[in-house]
This record gives structure tokens, sequence and C-alpha cells, in this order.
């Protein structure tokens, strides 16, 4: 199958496991918004959807190990301070702007709210200009 | 019960379709980025999909009067671009452009049993426990915004 064509049924799978989570639970399957949730929610309704929805994104991470390990690919970052400084900043941002990929880029973009396809240019936009400076400007690349 | 089981399949099918798309590989999303360079577009077709699937899907979902098995959906959130908005995906978008992870497929490839996608997550979570201190800070005396809120 053409890497395309993979990558469009892997879409597909997240758009009908958004969908799932929307019409059986009523929530937005925004993975930053699950997992922050974990730290500010204190209920316990509240806690254990997102802990079972977490634990189900890690298991099939499992399924993937089991079955494609190729698709878990390996770290690209330097070192540890480098992914430190990474991880801090996709969870900073992500709660302060109030999503990531999936709940802006997916479930935001797919109802068309401005918010999300304005975030969604921006991360985008961020993103690229950071691989840039790597690749690029830093790394030697040309 | 049931609820926990629908979330839990949803999270397992999510991992399975990041997989599957690429997004659980930091040199390809890296190469997705790249727009300069050596461009790789196969991560726009996750995208395309997921859109393509959920768009039409939510909104036949939200016809109905309310979810299977919760008493209502989402309010719908208000269009207004902020400064935080802004702001919170700039830092994002470096974050992610600096890894090669968002926070799914980082969460997906703690599988890998890698220790620099452990440190990863835990980095991510102090981020945004960050937040939440940082939130609590800045107005001692009002509610923090809590994780019910969505995009």
């Amino acid at each position: 199958m053409p890497p395309f064509l993979i990558a469009l049924l892997g879409g597909a799978l997240i758009g009908l496991s958004a969908s799932l989570l929307l019409l059986f639970n009523g929530r937005i399957a925004g993975i930053s918004g699950i997992a922050g949730g974990l730290l500010s929610q204190r209920t316990r309704a509240e806690w254990a959807w997102r802990a079972t929805f977490l634990l189900g994104l890690v298991g099939g991470g499992f399924l993937l190990r089991a079955f494609w390990p190729q698709l878990l690919g390996a770290p690209v970052a330097p070192g540890a301070a480098w992914v430190v400084a990474a991880g801090l900043l996709v969870g900073f941002g992500t709660r302060l702007g109030n999503g990531c990929t999936s709940g802006h880029g997916v479930c935001g973009v797919a109802r068309g709210a401005r918010r999300s396809i304005v975030a969604t240019m921006t991360f985008m936009a961020t993103g690229a200009a950071t691989v840039f400076l790597i690749r690029h400007v830093l790394g030697g690349e040309s | 019960m049931s609820a926990l089981w629908t979330a839990g399949v949803a999270g397992l099918l999510f991992a399975l379709g990041l997989g599957l798309g690429g997004m659980t590989d930091p040199a390809r999303v890296q190469g997705f980025l790249d727009f300069t360079g050596a461009w790789d577009p196969t991560l726009a077709f996750v995208m395309g999909g997921a859109l393509a699937v959920h768009a039409p899907l939510s909104w036949l979902i939200r016809r109905r009067s309310a979810p299977v098995l919760a008493p209502a959906f989402p309010s719908l959130s208000s269009s207004q671009v902020d400064r935080r908005l802004l702001a919170g995906a700039a830092l994002f978008g470096v974050g992610w452009g600096l890894a090669g992870y968002c926070p799914g497929p980082a969460l997906a490839s703690l599988a890998s049993g890698t220790g620099l996608v452990l440190l990863f997550v835990v980095s991510m979570f102090g981020g945004m426990w960050l937040f939440g201190w940082w939130e609590r800070s800045r107005a001692p005396t009002s509610q923090p915004q809590g994780g019910l809120s969505h995009p």
C-alpha cells in the first residue's frame, strides 16, 4: 500500500476514535486536555474516563510495538536536556492554548472552529520554524 | 462501567491511528515540518483522513439530543482568538518541532520502553503542572481554569 494511503487510513482511525468518544462519552478527543485533566480534575468520574482513555492509548502503543515495531520511531532529540525543554513547552503550551494536534487540529478544525484553525496554523508555523532552525541553521544541513 | 470501556477502546484506536499514520516516528514528524528541506507531506494525509471521518460524523452525532452514555455534549466554545491561544499554540509548536512528539504520540510511544520518551512524558506533565501553578499564582482568588474546557 502506498505510504499516503496508510497515512490516510491512520487518520481515519483517529477520526473514528474521536467520533466514538463524542458519541458515547460526549467528550472531545483532545489528548492534552484529557491528560491535563488528570492534574486539574478531582472527581472520581472525571479521573476514571481520562485514565482509561490514556491506558487505551498506551495499550495501543504496545499493540503497535508487538505487530509493527518499526512504527514506533526512535527519539531524535540529541539529549536529555533537549527532551525536558521540549516536554515542558508541549505541556505548558497545550494547556495555555487549550489544545494540541488532536483537540485543535482534528476535533476543532473538523467543526470549523476559528480558534482551532488559528491555533493549528500557529503551532504548525512555530514547529516548522523550529525544525528550520535545527536542521538548516544549527544543524548545517542545506 | 460501559463509559469506561468506550473511553478505553477510543484510546486504543487513537494510538493505532497515530502509529499507522506515522505520528509516532519523530523523524517523520520533523520531516513533515521541514518545509524548506526534504519535505515529507505524508503526514498531511493523517489530518486529512481524520477530518474526512470526524467532520461528517461529529456533525451527525451532535444532531442527537445527548451522547449515549453521558447527559450532554460539551458546549461549543467561543470563537474568540486571544493572546493565550496564540501564545500557547506557539509554545507548543516549538516543543513539537524540538522533539517531534505531540502529546498523543508521546504517550503511545511509552510502549517503546525508551528512556527519552518517558522523560518527555514526565516533562510534559511537568509543564502542565507548571501551567496550573502559574494560573493559580496569577489569580489567587478566582477559580483556576479546569480541564473541562476544550478547544
